[in-house]
């Protein structure tokens, strides 16, 4: 098997608070392929946002590895991490507070090529390749961020990710914050850069119905632990995990010909400063009995490529 | 999970709501602009309307104009009645209401939600206090009877516990909670009508389904209407009766729910289904691709105002506006809506 471009294994991390600790990611591990799209969806608290983190080296991992073409990044100084930095770049939710406010778009592309010393002969030709890349033009260089739309600011950002050459984005909610019609093009944007540069991605959503278009294969979160990892449309047509289950059957679907929207699940997610004993679902599962009180689920493969974290997996079918 | 059958008992009687031709303006230092223009929509008593549209749309603003909740002084109604029937079967035009009669019927027979509950409800308050103020303002109950009442309220909307929750801060409380708070605010007086802005667009979608779920329960128990706003299109398809649909200030359709997914009658509205994710098309290579709308949402056309991002734009479109004109069960805003059925 080749090596994957990005492995993360046994990931934890935890932030002390003055209420406590907070164990925002969980023993969490997984790997995407070059090239690949890999989804992590979940509710707010599920670590989603903190994984997408770790994995850039922005913040370090409490236990856990990882690897970028199979070379740890645990300990690295912020000097010898910058060759991977390079390697993966990040896309943020807000393209309102994610672009620095007082320079020109010229100079928040051309920062991200004079950090990794690229393309200093060709500055300008190279921010202009960028700009036609993420579908603007090179006239927008000498612009300011206040004077782009939402849509047009988040290609914006895109474009100083694509800079440094990287072979993994980390899209953290690139979408969540547009119009419909504006995320439909960013979608659009998105796909034809993975396209067209081979770029792996790391799709962080809330969005199931995105994550099912984007991505190859995808993990569902729930309180920093992966609930159920496979391929995409595998997961999200027939769910084996009870919390699966039950994000799906709450999207509202755009189609009064499809099922209703169900309630799976009752109460709230639980805080992640005291998460639930032995399945942190249990509390929400209508599946739940004795033993997912005390006993902590391990993922265990389902079918090939397919792992799910439940005491009683195999559920009974689908309804 | 709304039923299209209950409405007709309710029809004889008019609607509950009828907007005509309403336009809103706002007082800028450089002049005054119009950010809802010419807008007209009805809702029957036990009706379900989602109201839809992208930033920019128009459609908070029509509804703070229904509510009476305009900014002042500088938002102001330039034209158009919104004619709503009081519980004393008499027609009012809200538009013409003083502050005061205005703020009798808030409250009384109509209430608003909106998305962030943080910002109406009083964070040094227990949310039993605040429930406790509105009815007795409402209500006039006091002593032990404003308690039950109170807690009343809370089951209503199933907060669980809730006779223990009556003395949490809403800061205490989870943001599906604090929704809950604010519908039993909405509904302590039980209104006739119902203006929900986005209840659930900040909230995780299990606790967006429970509180989707409680909205249309407290509909059909109460007999209220709803008007939902939403830019969510998967939203308005579990709840609405019936869609209007704004584009740049002004309706471009209304249409019953399921037929306007299947076919929608306005070249915009059938581009803003084919941008969901769910509708995604294989193309050659068989990956599944979406086909967006493509320019900008505040780029309007002189005529009609969808004319620069539509793919059927002829040249009559960019000459003069389109009228609003009658389909079969509803009405679109478009030169070629006969042409493209």
């Amino acid at each position: 098997m080749t090596t994957p471009l990005l492995s993360v294994s046994h990931l934890s991390k935890s932030f002390p608070t003055s209420r406590g600790i907070v164990q925002a990611v969980d023993d969490v591990s997984f790997s995407i392929a070059a090239g690949e799209a890999f989804g992590l969806v979940g509710e707010s608290g599920s670590g989603k946002s903190t994984i997408g983190r770790l994995a850039l080296g922005l913040i370090t991992p409490t236990a856990g590895d990882i690897r970028f073409s199979g070379q740890s990044i645990n300990g690295l100084s912020e000097r010898a991490l910058k060759p991977f930095r390079r390697q993966a770049q990040m896309v943020f939710q807000d393209p309102y507070s994610s672009l620095n406010p007082r320079l020109r778009v010229r100079d928040i592309i051309g920062e991200a090529l004079d950090t990794h010393a690229l393309a200093q002969d060709r500055r300008d030709a190279r921010i202009a390749e960028l700009l036609d890349m993420v579908g603007l033009n090179a006239s927008h260089a000498s612009r300011y961020p206040h004077e782009f739309s939402g849509g047009q600011r988040q290609r914006i950002g895109i474009a100083r990710a694509l800079a440094v050459e990287p072979r993994l984005l980390i899209a953290d909610e690139p979408v969540s914050a547009l119009d419909v019609s504006v995320q439909a093009q960013i979608i659009t944007l998105l796909q034809d850069l993975r396209r067209h540069l081979g770029l792996a991605l790391l799709f962080i959503s809330h969005d199931l119905d995105i994550v099912e278009l984007l991505c190859e294969r995808v993990a569902v979160l729930y309180l920093g632990r992966i609930m159920e990892t496979g391929p995409t449309d595998q997961v999200m047509k027939t769910p084996r995990h009870p919390y699966s289950r039950a994000l799906l059957a709450a999207v509202p679907k755009a189609d009064p010909d499809a099922p209703r929207m169900k309630r799976l699940v009752s109460g709230d997610i639980p805080s992640p400063l005291n998460p639930p004993s032995g399945c942190v679902f249990r509390t929400r599962c209508f599946y739940a009995e004795g033993p997912c009180a005390t006993d902590r689920p391990v993922l265990a493969p389902a079918e090939a490529g397919w792992q799910c974290a439940c005491l009683r997996d195999p559920l009974p079918e689908h309804e | 999970m709304a039923v299209a059958s209950d409405q007709s008992a309710f029809k004889q009687d008019g609607p509950l709501l009828a907007v005509d031709t309403l336009s809103v303006s706002f007082r800028q230092e450089d002049g005054v602009s119009t950010p809802v223009r010419d807008v007209s929509l009805t809702l029957h008593q036990g009706e379900t309307l989602a109201l839809v549209g992208e930033s920019g749309s128009g459609k908070s603003v029509t509804s703070l104009a229904i509510m009476g909740l305009l900014p002042r002084p500088a938002g102001f109604i330039s034209s158009g009645k919104i004619r709503f029937q009081t519980r004393a079967k008499q027609t009012v035009d809200l538009a013409q209401l003083s502050f005061d009669d205005m703020r009798h019927l808030r409250g009384r027979e109509m209430a608003m939600i909106f998305q962030e509950p943080m910002t109406s409800l009083n964070p040094v308050l227990t949310i039993g206090e605040q429930i406790a103020e509105t009815v007795r303002l409402h209500l006039g109950l006091s002593g032990r009877a404003l308690q039950a009442h109170v807690k009343a309220q809370l089951d209503l909307v199933e907060i669980p516990d809730a006779a223990r929750r009556m003395d949490d801060y809403p800061h205490q409380m989870s943001g599906g909670m604090r929704q809950r708070v604010m519908i039993a605010l909405a509904m302590a007086c039980q209104p006739s009508l119902l203006i929900a802005d986005e209840p659930t667009t900040a909230l995780d979608v299990t606790i967006q389904a429970q509180i989707l779920l409680l909205i249309d329960r407290l509909r059909r128990e109460t007999g209220m209407a709803v008007l939902f706003i939403t830019h969510n299109l998967g939203v308005v398809a579990e709840i609405a009766d019936r869609v209007t649909v704004m584009y740049a200030g002004q309706v471009v359709e209304t249409a019953q729910t399921r037929p306007l997914f299947r076919k929608a009658a306005h070249p915009y509205t059938n581009a803003l289904l084919s941008c969901l994710p769910a509708r995604a098309k294989a193309d050659a290579s068989g990956l599944r691709r979406l086909v967006p709308i493509q320019g900008q949402p505040g780029v309007f056309g002189e005529a009609c105002a969808f004319a620069p991002r539509c793919p059927h734009v002829t040249a009559v479109c960019q000459t003069k506006p389109p009228q609003l004109e009658l389909t079969d069960g509803g009405s679109v805003r478009c030169f070629r809506w006969r042409d493209l059925a």
